[in-house]
């Protein structure tokens, strides 16, 4: 019964293929969406990088190259799982497709926590955003105050972003569990996975900005 | 193995049972709906919605001539003038004209053009209406709690420090663009993914060409707009600073992102309205347009070029010549792809068997205010003469000939146009025309005195002004009262018309468009039957075959 039911497509669809390339362009132009949305805070970030190299600079060498470069790790290896639980229940090997979804929500997870270990690290320093704490007593360079602040709030809205993202494949293992989401919805999976790999390509671009230029 | 959906009702050519309910009639309660998900009822939701606020909006404008029918404080203090432009600003571009046409007549008409049963994604599009009332509501509730007086381009550092409630009218508009981009996505997968059989990328009705263009620019400028308001709301809530420029902030940027989005906005008001320009011509001069493509793709190259336009707008904010004539000359190049349509447009209706109805009426406001506020526009996009016009009435009246001339002409022509096709009846078309003719003269008498009295010198935004201005701003006053005259008769016969309006019928105009080859008001599901789409929606050399004797 619920394998026939999955295969159904909407009311309001000619069929199945029409309804899984419908969801799959929405993501896409979601995406474009989102890359503009971040697109934005780059402009920010570039234009007042120029303006203050220096304090740029001085930022990016205060920050922990390797806590960074770990979440860089995490990240490229969750995306690899999810990558790889599309292609399982696309076999229709729904339980390894679980347990791969299942790690790539515990590696998302684990991102949070060391970027949480970070804020904890800066704001120990006395660093907040908006310049306020006694780190920019300590060093008044015209502009780092503006660097971390892009660093609170562009890092921020990216880890707002992979909690959304843990969500949405907590939601989508949920439904592989009970046997909702099988081989003919795998588009389901994959428009999540997409997903997942925005919130990756975005901390790709984040990592050397903040922790390597 | 998956039956066509709509082809197992009858063959094409069988009359229509009378059985099918319209989409009205389907159920009635307010939870039906408050929880819909046909693209018809939240069209319908959308417009009722957005025709509020555009009352509201109109309200504070009222205010702010009132005002200025003195030199001197009229009925308000200096502070309640700052609060109403700014709302007047906030309300009429992101709460009326941005979403107009697109929400209201985009979701009812787009996938009945298609041949579809429903937009893509039907649930998203009834949280798109829900996510629009959330930002709407907390712009609203920001009068409550002080107003905001920082007229409607938020500029830093004033609005980093305003003490008045920007925070809350931000967030606002932020919510409300997310509904935007939500509604433009849900057009761009519609278009791609829902077309029937026998409607091809070029058989569509040009009003889903111009939506479809439309969505691009949402979809792409309202993230932008997005980010750089929230930026602002730290600015100002949390004093975070990345615009002050007492902190190393660059107020500056803040322009520049602001109008990589809002100058784009413009398109996304004027695009859609000139789809409608392109079905009522048609329409009513019983033609093909001159050149289909010709209009579709200058959609797209005004979609395109309009992303490139930004800098016009900070000519004195400290541009190289360089840029600013490169910007110019882009700017110029939009009235180009414009000047395309209007030549289409004008070139249909030539040897046109026109039927002169209210909707055509509107066409010919639009046609010319239009044309009179881009020929304006093409004037300040040069730097030498923008400079003198910069931040005067006539700017003011550029953007309100644009804006209103061109944006509102087109909504009123499409609800008169697609009324009978919402709500099954028709409106009153004499007191339909005489309304016309006190909108058009109305808005001419309002704003054309504005552009004499910019080029006089008379700033925007001001308060108070020098005696010698008052007889202009007098016929201003007195303009506005004849528009909103106009305005408010039109709302009466409407409402009026809802009950009483004779039967319209499946299609009073003859149309050629798909919308139309359907019960008026359609059923749930649009169609009850498989719609002769050979026959394309412009082809007026044949009677469809439900007409023929």
């Amino acid at each position: 019964m619920t394998a026939a039911r999955s295969v159904e497509h909407a009311e309001h669809f000619e069929s199945l293929e029409r309804q899984a390339h419908a969801a799959r362009l929405g993501m896409w132009v979601f995406l474009a969406t989102e890359v503009l949305l971040f697109g934005a805070a780059f402009a920010l970030f570039l234009t007042y990088q120029v303006q203050f190299s220096h304090a740029f600079r001085a930022g990016v060498a205060h920050n922990t190259k390797v806590l960074g470069s770990v979440n860089t790790a995490v990240l490229l290896l969750s995306s690899t799982l999810v990558a790889c639980a599309v292609h399982a229940l696309r076999r229709g090997d729904a339980k390894l497709a679980a347990r791969l979804v299942g790690g790539t929500i515990a590696l998302g997870l684990t991102f949070l926590v060391i970027k949480g270990i970070e804020y904890g690290k800066h704001f120990d320093e006395g660093i907040y955003p908006g310049g306020v704490g006694h780190y920019f007593t300590l060093h008044p360079i015209r502009g780092l105050a503006a660097f971390w602040t892009l660093y609170f709030g562009m890092t921020a809205l990216h880890a707002l972003h992979v909690t959304i993202g843990a969500g949405v494949l907590g939601v989508l293992l949920h439904a592989i569990v009970r046997g909702r989401l099988g081989r003919e919805t795998a588009y389901r999976l994959e428009v999540g996975a997409i997903y997942w790999h925005l919130v990756d390509v975005i901390w790709i671009f984040l990592w050397p900005l903040f922790y390597l230029a | 193995m998956t039956t066509l959906p709509l082809t197992h009702a009858a063959p094409p050519g069988a009359p229509r049972s009378a059985a099918h309910a319209s989409y009205l009639d389907t159920e009635t309660t307010l939870r039906s709906w408050l929880l819909t998900t046909d693209h018809k009822r939240i069209g319908v939701l959308y417009l009722g919605t957005l025709l509020a606020t555009m009352a509201l909006g109109g309200f504070f404008a009222m205010a702010i001539r009132l005002e200025h029918l003195t030199p001197d404080p009229t009925v308000m203090s200096a502070m309640t003038y700052n609060r109403m432009f700014t709302l007047h600003g906030v309300i009429m571009v992101w709460l009326f004209l941005i979403p107009s046409i697109p929400s209201a007549f985009g979701n009812f008409m787009l996938p009945m053009m298609l041949g579809a049963k429903d937009v893509a994604f039907p649930r998203l599009n009834l949280l798109s209406w829900y996510v629009f009332i959330v930002g709407a509501v907390l712009v609203l509730l920001s009068t409550f709690v002080g107003g905001i007086d920082t007229g409607w381009t938020f500029y830093p550092p004033y609005s980093a420090l305003s003490p008045t409630a920007v925070p809350l009218a931000l967030l606002g508009v932020f919510i409300v663009g997310f509904s935007t981009i939500l509604t433009g996505l849900n057009f761009i997968v519609t278009t791609h993914t829902m077309r029937a059989e026998g409607v091809g990328w070029m058989q569509m009705p040009l009003f889903v060409w111009s939506i479809y263009a439309t969505s691009i620019i949402q979809v792409l400028a309202t993230p932008v707009l997005g980010m750089v308001l929230l930026f602002v709301v730290v600015d100002n809530a949390l004093g975070w600073g990345l615009f002050d420029p007492s902190r190393g902030g660059d107020p500056v940027l803040y322009q520049h992102l602001f109008w990589f989005y809002s100058h784009p906005a413009v398109y996304i008001m004027v695009l859609p309205g000139m789809g409608v320009v392109s079905e009522v011509v048609a329409t009513y001069a019983r033609k093909n347009p001159y050149s289909y493509k010709a209009i579709a793709y200058s959609s797209l190259g005004i979609a395109f070029v309009g992303f490139l336009t930004w800098g016009h707008h900070m000519f004195v904010a400290g541009m190289s010549t360089f840029d600013a004539g490169a910007f110019g000359v882009l700017s110029m190049l939009v009235a180009v792809f414009s000047a395309i349509k209007v030549f289409n447009w004008t070139w249909t209706l030539k040897r046109g068997a026109i039927a002169l109805k209210t909707p055509l009426l509107y066409i010919f406001a639009f046609l010319f205010l239009f044309v009179f506020g881009g020929m304006t526009g093409v004037a300040t996009a040069a730097m030498s003469l923008d400079v003198h016009w910069h931040d005067t009435y006539f700017i003011v009246a550029h953007f309100h000939f644009i804006m209103v001339g061109g944006t509102l002409t087109a909504f009123l022509a499409g609800l008169h146009y697609w009324f009978p096709k919402m709500t099954g009846r028709l409106y009153p078309e004499r007191l339909g025309m005489l309304s016309a003719a006190l909108v058009f003269a109305g808005f001419f008498v309002t704003f054309f005195p504005q552009f004499l009295l910019g080029n006089a010198g008379m700033p925007r935004r001001y308060f108070n002004y020098p005696a010698e201005f008052q007889v202009l701003h007098v016929v201003s006053t007195v303009g506005s009262w004849v528009l909103a005259v106009g305005l408010m008769s039109t709302a009466i016969y409407f409402l009026w018309s809802l009950r009483w309006g004779p039967e319209a019928g499946p299609n009073p105009w003859g149309s050629r468009s798909f919308e139309w080859r359907t019960a008026s008001p359609p059923p749930k599901h649009n169609f009850t039957r498989t719609p002769p789409f050979e026959i394309g929606p412009y082809d007026y050399t044949q009677p469809l075959p439900d007409e023929a004797p």
